[in-house]
């Protein structure tokens, strides 16, 4: 996965979470919970989400690394470059 | 019995197999219209169900039917229904001083199998366990959504009374109400039973699954070819006022909860037993102060099990012998069995006989059980019977709890 395709991942998980939300103006560098409506237990499901698509654990106390697309990107990458998308959006 | 408010019905939100608002549900018990279907369930196959196609995203965003229950989307639907049937700005109560009542026969199962089934797929990796799996199988779920979704702060919980838990809800509202604990109460039952596929198996295990050709036939209660029950999801909250708060803002009552009754059979698991029933319609009947000839519908339990409708029609004898003008009807014959919302459903769908004179029937009877036979059973079409000013509503369920609720038109 390139790192366009984990921001289209993340917001393909979002999708699925929230799905009343408009993710077509999130910006990458401000937290997702100030821009969307985004809670503990949402924030719980993503998580999950990326367990159960790619095998990916992330420890609670990695969390925080979460908190921004720029975040997710930088703290992904490394465990998602050699995996596919899965997801019906496209990068 | 102390001098207690009287309380009132003075709206109805419903979703049933067959309608999902009292006058669609009212047309189709009147025109004989079933609500059960064709249905298939992991592991358990093909069946037949009651399923329900309410707008859950009337009143709900997408993200709060994902996270909550199939029970939780019922009561928020059926309570926001009740308040716009009733007529009532919900900003004219205290949200604190508003209760909601839930009946449920049990809650959890479906997500609890629901969660099983998805750890299976990563070999039992409880990672793969969902945070959401404690809030959606607390007991009190149903009635929590409604008080997350509305803001309110009053008191609300489930009545969990196996399948006489709709009643266990009205009555709780009821007498809420009469302690002056709560001004305005959403009460009644919730079911979100056919997505569990343990409630279809264990039925069939016990030899209690209904099985017809014809989905819409299968519920058959007092039927002689009777050979069990049709599940059914749904839900009926009442909105409940004291009846003197109700006529100072001019609603319109529906009917006043005149009496009621729940008691135990203390006697078996599953089987249903004569003498409990006849006692709780008794009580329900001395509580009112009326007379069994002052009974002027008889709202059935019977689930369509060779044992229990015998046993209820027994107990229906018993206490109304051959009165005339008691009739004598049935509403899972139409919509299954609605388990928690079974009691309050078939109250309400008999509550507009107040105003039609109306008896609906039970339907499917093809040849009735000579052990099923009442005197004033409306069997297969819809009776004209004039001024119904009584009506008798009994729900029974597993491990021998008994409910009747009386409820008296409340003509002007």
């Amino acid at each position: 996965m390139t790192r366009e395709e984990i921001v289209v991942a993340i917001k393909d998980i979002i999708a699925t979470i929230n799905p009343d939300e408009d993710l077509s103006n999130l910006t990458t560098d401000e937290p997702l919970r100030e821009q969307i409506d985004l809670d503990s237990m949402d924030f719980l499901d993503i998580v999950m989400e990326l367990r159960k698509l790619y095998s990916v654990q992330v420890p609670e106390e990695d969390y925080k690394e979460l908190a921004t697309l720029d975040g997710c990107v930088a703290y992904l990458h490394p465990l998602l470059e050699d995996k596919p998308l899965h997801c019906a959006a496209k990068a | 019995m102390p001098d207690l408010p009287r309380v009132a019905i003075t709206g109805a939100g419903l979703t049933s197999p067959n309608g999902n608002s009292l006058d669609e549900y009212r047309a189709a018990l009147l025109a004989g219209r079933s609500g059960v279907q064709d249905y298939e369930i992991r592991y358990v196959g093909k069946t037949h169900a009651g399923i329900c196609d309410f707008d859950a995203l009337r009143h709900q965003k997408r993200k709060d039917v994902r996270r909550g229950t199939r029970a939780g989307s019922i009561a928020i639907y059926c309570a926001h229904e009740a308040i716009t049937d009733a007529g009532v700005e919900l900003d004219r109560y205290d949200p604190a001083r508003v209760g909601v009542y839930t009946g449920v026969t049990e809650h959890g199962n479906v997500e609890t199998e629901n969660e099983i089934h998805e750890v299976s797929q990563y070999d039992f990796d409880l990672r793969y366990w969902s945070h959401h799996h404690n809030p959606r199988t607390v007991a009190n779920n149903p009635a929590g959504e409604v008080t997350v979704n509305m803001g309110l702060r009053g008191p609300a919980y489930s009545l969990g009374g196996a399948c006489a838990a709709g009643n266990l809800g009205l009555i709780q509202g009821m007498q809420m109400l009469q302690l002056g604990a709560v001004d305005f109460a959403l009460a009644g039952g919730v079911s979100e039973a056919i997505r569990t596929f343990g409630i279809f198996a264990s039925f069939r295990a016990q030899g209690a699954l209904a099985e017809h050709e014809v989905s819409a036939k299968a519920s058959r209660p007092f039927d002689q070819a009777r050979n069990g029950i049709v599940i059914a999801e749904g839900g009926c909250l009442f909105a409940l006022e004291r009846l003197e708060d109700a006529e100072k803002r001019g609603a319109r009552v529906l009917g006043e909860v005149v009496g009621h009754c729940v008691n135990s059979d203390g006697t078996d698991f599953v089987l249903p037993d004569t003498d409990g029933q006849n006692a709780c319609i008794r009580g329900a009947l001395a509580s009112a102060g009326i007379e069994p000839a002052g009974v002027d519908v008889v709202s059935t339990h019977a689930t369509s099990t060779e044992s229990g409708d015998s046993a209820e029609a027994a107990a229906v004898r018993q206490v109304f012998g051959d009165h005339e003008g008691v009739w004598i009807n049935n509403t899972k014959s139409f919509i299954g069995h609605a388990m928690g919302a079974a009691a309050a459903l078939e109250l309400a769908g008999n509550l507009p006989s107040f105003r039609d004179g109306v008896v609906h029937p039970t339907i499917n009877v093809e040849q009735l059980d000579p052990a099923c036979k009442l005197g004033g059973l409306v069997v297969n079409e819809p009776r004209e019977v004039g001024r119904v000013e009584t009506i008798l509503n009994m729900s029974f369920g597993m491990l021998g709890i008994n409910s009747a609720v009386l409820v008296r038109s409340h003509a002007g």
